[in-house]
């Protein structure tokens, strides 16, 4: 077969897993990584999973390997932190099956809370990093990975940014190669990690990763191209294009593996051209090696830390031309909640209220922004409780009556479920609000163990979660109507007052949840407006006001869900059938 | 050949994702090589989006950067403007006359530019259409994306055939129809 397709890099990295044989595929969404999972889950011989979290994901993935099978997992990069206690132990009991861990990056932000460089994770960790440049060798080097993880028994970080995750290119399909599951054999002193075991195995670790760096110059995807040598490019990923787009003739050595370094090979490089540049974005992984090597290079001297890199980079900073044209200026767009997001109504019942919010990882962090600005603190899955939690043993009772936590349904089954667990056993008196739109919303709607529905589409008995959270000591839990004002804010206002673990589960589907109908819309009666706008207070993007001081509202965005109507106290909004 | 650069900006939600499959379906049905760079995520929730396309013999870098575009398709009037210093001096804006207000106008905290299309031609080639009222007359208002592509479309270089055969194969298949009448009020008006 030697079909062509275009692909998105994360669906070409699904093909390289479907060619490489591989059986078992657990993950917890996270852009840029959730279409890898997306589309495994399209070949029938792979099982594929959502997972809690990225931990528990990884862990299925080791367990996997362990039985004799290949194996992949895959999270964006704040999720190799919540993936890092398995993978840091992995990397010590190495392999059966070959397992590959997919980290993504998101160099420039584009939708994550921090900008940090899972190479460094790997480099801790020990592990080996491979890095494609695009679609085509993003389903290569997949495979390879698996090759490397068996013939070194380790796992591997196959590392890749939004950029190539969200990129379309290119890809030669090829058929998939079964490979016969490898036999268990009982091993203590390498799968049962205790210290008189580990010890051992962290001389084997050390050693594997200086037997990488010696064979480096044989692997394939560690490439030379020499050519003009009065400059040379030491780079991988992304940034390889951007130097083949501008210096097409300059010398590069282009490193598909970029965990561990093949020192022989970088020497021979350096000592071939003339001004060595190391051009990778975020952290100086590659450069700092280098230079600690004794080896003269350029790198963060002249390049940022900061954001994504481009071509016109390199021509501003290599070639001095001016390449910037200046933008118009206009007003911002940052994104918003949709039209008919249930978020917006539980928010502003909060603020109606005074309260502030300990804020979480989900579309509802943009609670924190303008006209809402409910949220006060946003760290990372699962922390708006534990965060209410410490804040109430810091400053007492009376000072968390002023705040409630508020945290998505999948985020509180990823970690949130813990640190209620804290709140109950540790007495906290904080109100949690559970903002349950039935999906695991900003990620593109993926199920998860309370929807009843698995990645592979079957119906599963779904976790109820207010019985969970029952189960676990809370005794006030409640469940209310999400667009219910009135409800909202006499139960928020009741619960944030009583001296024990609240939860309030704010109960309604993500607006864009697919199947569902909505057969009216709010229509505004002018000649009841009594021009207050208190309806434009949410800030739905469906409503704008007119010259006069009325009201419009889009049609074609607005889906009923009567919150503005709520807003109206002249019953100057109307639900018609639209 | 050189290689062709072509964004298409919108508001997230608005189908930039669609239109960009069908740009690379085509220039990947004709034989070039081509990279496609897409904004999924957090942005995707009624922020400003940007796809970038590119195609010829060989493509290396994914993304078009500060005056190289030589297409600029936008979905909105804010968008284009936001984007215009993306094109080459002899590019060529295609927008769609609709105005969608960001949060900062909605807010107060930011005005909404007057005559956006008038400053634009200023500098550039545009043209535009207000295709969420053809849509609306075609029956769906969610073609109009499809329409502002049709005008597009006259500024490349594949045929009208190509193009509907690339939109049959890549649109949900109840909505076929629908979307090569919005095709061709794009291309043929």
């Amino acid at each position: 077969m030697s079909e062509k397709k275009i692909m998105l890099g994360n669906e070409a990295i699904a093909r390289g897993a479907y060619e490489a044989g591989v059986k078992v595929s657990s993950a917890y969404p996270g852009t840029p990584s959730t279409e890898i999972s997306e589309n495994i889950v399209k070949y029938d011989e792979i099982y594929a999973e959502w997972a809690p979290n990225e931990k528990v994901a990884t862990e299925v993935a080791i367990g996997a390997s362990y039985a004799g099978v290949r194996s992949i997992v895959s999270m964006k990069m704040v999720g190799v932190n919540v993936a890092s206690d398995p993978l840091y132990t992995a990397a010590y009991t190495g392999v059966n099956g070959g397992m590959v861990l997919v980290a993504a990056d998101d160099p420039g932000l584009y939708s994550s809370q921090n900008e940090q460089d899972s190479r460094m994770v790997a480099r801790a960790a020990m592990i080996p990093v491979v890095e494609p440049s695009d679609s085509n060798e993003a389903k290569e080097f997949t495979k390879y990975a698996f090759e490397l993880s068996e013939k070194y028994d380790t796992p591997v970080m196959l590392r890749t940014t939004t950029r190539l995750a969200h990129s379309q290119g290119m890809v030669e399909l090829c058929d998939r190669v079964e490979v016969s599951d490898k036999e268990y054999v009982r091993n203590p002193a390498k799968y049962v990690m205790m210290p008189g075991m580990a010890k051992k195995r962290h001389l084997f670790v050390e050693d594997r990763l200086n037997r990488m760096s010696e064979d480096g110059e044989n692997f394939p995807i560690n490439k030379v191209e020499y050519n003009d040598n009065s400059i040379g490019f030491i780079t991988s990923g992304i940034p390889y294009q951007y130097v083949k787009e501008v210096f097409p003739n300059a010398s590069v050595l282009k490193l598909g593996v970029v965990n561990p370094l093949p020192e022989k090979m970088i020497r021979d490089f350096a000592s071939k051209v003339d001004r060595l540049i190391v051009f990778e974005e975020l952290e100086p992984v590659m450069e700092e090696q280098i230079k600690a090597w004794g080896i003269k290079c350029e790198g963060k001297e002249i390049f940022t830390r900061q954001g994504e890199y481009s071509a016109n980079m390199l021509r501003r900073v290599l070639k001095g031309l001016n390449v910037t044209e200046t933008p118009a200026e206009v007003p911002a767009r940052p994104p918003i909640l949709c039209p008919g997001c249930p978020h917006r109504s539980t928010f502003t019942a909060i603020k109606a209220l005074g309260l502030h919010a300990a804020g979480d990882i989900g579309c509802y962090t943009l609670g924190a922004i303008a006209p809402l600005s409910v949220i006060d603190t946003t760290v990372c899955m699962g922390a708006s409780i534990s965060t209410l939690h410490g804040m109430e043993k810091a400053k007492g009772k009376d000072y968390i009556k002023n705040w409630v936590a508020v945290i998505g349904d999948s985020t509180f089954l990823h970690t949130g479920v813990n640190s209620l667990m804290n709140m109950v056993y540790n007495q906290s008196t904080g109100t949690v609000i559970i903002l349950d739109n039935s999906t695991t919303g900003m990620t593109g709607h993926q199920d998860h163990a309370a929807t009843g529905k698995t990645l592979k589409g079957e119906t599963v008995p779904a976790i109820c979660l207010d019985e969970l959270c029952k189960a676990m000591g809370v005794k006030n839990v409640f469940v209310v109507d999400a667009f219910n004002q009135d409800e909202l804010k006499t139960v928020i206002k009741r619960e944030v007052n009583r001296e024990e673990v609240s939860v309030i589960i704010a109960q309604a589907p993500c607006a864009l949840l697919k199947g569902q109908k909505f057969p009216n819309k709010c229509k505004p009666n002018s000649e009841k407006c009594k021009k207050c706008g208190a309806c434009l207070r949410p800030g739905c993007p469906a409503l704008t006001k007119n010259a006069d001081g009325t009201v419009s509202i889009d049609a074609t965005m607005c889906n009923g869900c009567g919150l503005c109507r709520q807003m109206c106290k002249f019953d100057a909004i109307d639900l018609v059938e639209g | 050949m050189e290689t062709k650069n072509i964004m298409i900006v919108g508001v997230g939600g608005q189908g930039t994702l669609l239109t960009s499959r069908i740009l690379g379906g085509i220039t990947n049905a004709a034989g070039y090589d081509v990279k496609l760079s897409e904004v999924h995520g957090m942005a995707q929730r009624g922020g400003s989006v940007v796809t970038f396309v590119r195609y010829g013999d060989h493509v290396a870098e994914p993304i078009v950067e500060e005056g190289q575009a030589d297409v600029l398709i936008a979905f909105e009037r804010l968008e284009a403007l936001r984007y215009a210093h993306f094109l080459k001096k002899d590019g060529v804006i295609i927008v769609n006359d609709w105005r969608i207000d960001p949060i900062t106008v909605v807010t107060g905290s930011a005005e909404y530019p007057e005559n956006i299309l008038e400053n634009l031609e200023k500098d550039h080639r545009v043209y535009s259409v207000n295709a969420m009222e053809e849509a609306l007359k075609l029956g769906n208002s969610k073609v109009f994306n499809i329409i502002v592509l049709g005008l597009a479309a006259k500024h490349m270089d594949f045929k009208r055939e190509e193009w509907l055969e690339i939109i049959e194969k890549t649109v949900p298949p109840k909505t076929v129809e629908i979307n090569k009448a919005a095709f061709l009020k794009g291309f043929e008006n």
